[in-house]
């Protein structure tokens, strides 16, 4: 969009009230309300945000990775794969995640030390820990919602391309990765920025297992002072910030991905 | 009645148990918070599509004004995260209720958990039911409404008569959706402490030790609910696109 056009679209009378009274509403909230905890607290809200945005993008990886041969699965695989593929997604996709969260913090975590050669293992004090769980129900989480999603992207991509694509001597391999795969990531792009905005509105549900994200944070200056709204305000306008940078990214990445691409 | 399943898993009996509903078990426990759950998640879905349609109304028949301020509330309500909207919402709503009363010289109340998660899962349903009504009420052919004008309907019945019942299978799969998320959301109360089926799950688990049978049952509930459900709005979907083209 072009500048004038922008200003265009702004400089509208009532834009420009509407504006106003959101900035009278900023200064007010700046001078009226408390915000004296923050220099205390800045270094733990760092902190979390940083927990935060990593648990985000790491379960996302992850979660997409898997549901790459869960989506392929369902879309052209036998049914014995098809099927579990399948169930799984439904079931992920039929219970609360905070449910799964508890079952594999509370549930599986709690499998664990019953066994002295896991105890003994390298892995113990990672297990110990709650981020693990946390990573792994996300993860899970975001595959059942993604295997979907990509199931519907493989099956759009038209079955003539994977004819000449053979026809032109290509193995299997080489035409998932050459021609399958990215016509479905394109065709899955813009949910898939959607799906990201959700996930990061999962991630505070980790905070109930002792991960000390930025919601966690908030919770603490609530407990700590007693102060109600200002934690919990700051706390949504950090997550619009990430929100509204997510799908800006996400907006590049389709433009990217659609050059040269008619229509 | 059937050893042969508790020869073959021994584990079985305990869960059986644990889970009966008189009560040394939960299971009583489980059920009324599954209940509970599913008033919540009706009254939350049923003023969504209040919210909804008024705020599908207001963006694309209302002035300037009140479109921009619809769009503040969906673009902030699908950017934040549900658990601090119903936080915010709720600590401010008992506020302000409170404020109002003690305006007018009455005791304060302390607001029902029932009533406060209708009231703030509704408003987040009605972000996104705003957004799929809208969507779904743009894609009536305008022939429609200017031929139910030439017949001399006015604006309220044109719309009861022929908007409604022409969006309404082009918006069922998006309100389908919306009440899964909706029965899943009725979770996040479990944080601010009112007893639905996953925190009540979460206590009997605790008190019990056995984590595996009660979320794996609780689970089972969710699942059951989400699929027949999922049976339902298919078919009331199949019974609305009757007479419509395939697509």
């Amino acid at each position: 969009m072009n500048h004038q056009r922008i200003a265009e679209e702004v400089f509208v009378p009532h834009r420009i009230v509407m504006v106003a009274v959101a900035l009278g509403l900023v200064v007010w909230a700046a001078l009226a309300l408390r915000w004296d905890w923050i220099p205390r607290y800045y270094d733990l809200a760092v902190q979390g945000i940083w927990r935060t945005l990593w648990l985000l993008g790491l379960s996302c990886l992850i979660g997409f990775m898997l549901a790459v041969p869960l989506g392929l699965a369902q879309a052209a695989g036998p049914r014995f794969l098809a099927a579990p593929a399948r169930a799984f997604c439904t079931v992920i996709r039929g219970t609360p995640l905070l449910l799964q969260l508890w079952l594999i913090y509370f549930g599986v975590g709690s499998l664990f030390p019953q066994f002295p050669w896991i105890r003994e293992s390298e892995l113990w004090p990672y297990l110990r820990q709650a981020w693990p769980y946390a990573l792994l129900a996300l993860s899970l989480s975001f595959a059942g919602y993604e295997g979907e999603v990509m199931r519907g992207a493989f099956k759009s991509v038209a079955g003539g391309q994977l004819e000449a694509a053979r026809s032109m001597g290509m193995g299997r391999f080489a035409i998932f990765r050459r021609i399958w795969f990215p016509q479905a990531l394109q065709r899955a792009l813009p949910t898939l920025g959607g799906e990201t905005v959700l996930q990061l509105k999962a991630t505070p549900l980790v905070a109930t297992i002792t991960v000390i994200e930025i919601y966690a944070v908030s919770s603490r200056v609530r407990q700590d002072t007693f102060i109600i709204y200002e934690p919990l305000l700051l706390l949504a306008v950090i997550y619009m910030v990430i929100a509204g940078l997510l799908a800006l990214a996400f907006k590049l990445l389709e433009q990217r991905f659609n050059r040269g691409m008619v229509g | 009645m059937s050893d042969w399943l508790y020869a073959l898993w021994p584990g079985l009996e305990t869960s059986v148990g644990l889970l009966s509903l008189q009560p040394p078990g939960w299971g009583g426990n489980l059920l009324r918070g599954a209940w509970a759950s599913l008033q919540i998640a009706l009254g939350a879905f049923a003023l969504g599509l209040l919210i909804g349609t008024a705020g599908a109304l207001g963006k694309l028949y209302g002035g300037p004004v009140t479109r921009d301020l619809l769009s503040v509330y969906t673009v902030v309500v699908r950017a934040v995260p549900e658990l601090i909207l119903i936080l915010i919402l709720y600590y401010a709503g008992t506020d302000l209720l409170n404020q109002a009363l003690r305006a007018m010289g009455q005791r304060p109340v302390e607001i029902s958990g029932v009533v406060a998660g209708i009231a703030v899962l509704g408003i987040v349903q009605g972000a996104y039911a705003t957004e799929v009504l809208r969507g779904a009420i743009q894609s009536v052919p305008r022939g429609q409404h200017e031929a139910a004008r030439a017949y001399g309907m006015g604006a309220v019945q044109t719309f009861w008569r022929v908007t409604i019942p022409a969006m309404l299978p082009l918006a069922l799969p998006g309100l389908s959706n919306l009440w899964l998320i909706a029965t899943k959301d009725t979770a996040l109360l479990a944080i601010v402490g009112f007893s639905e089926l996953t925190l009540e799950t979460r206590q009997a688990a605790g008190s019990t030790r056995a984590y595996f049978t009660f979320f794996l049952a609780a689970g089972a509930i969710y699942l059951a609910m989400t699929l027949l459900s999922g049976r339902i709005f298919g078919w009331i979907e199949a019974r609305y696109r009757r007479g419509q083209a395939a697509q």
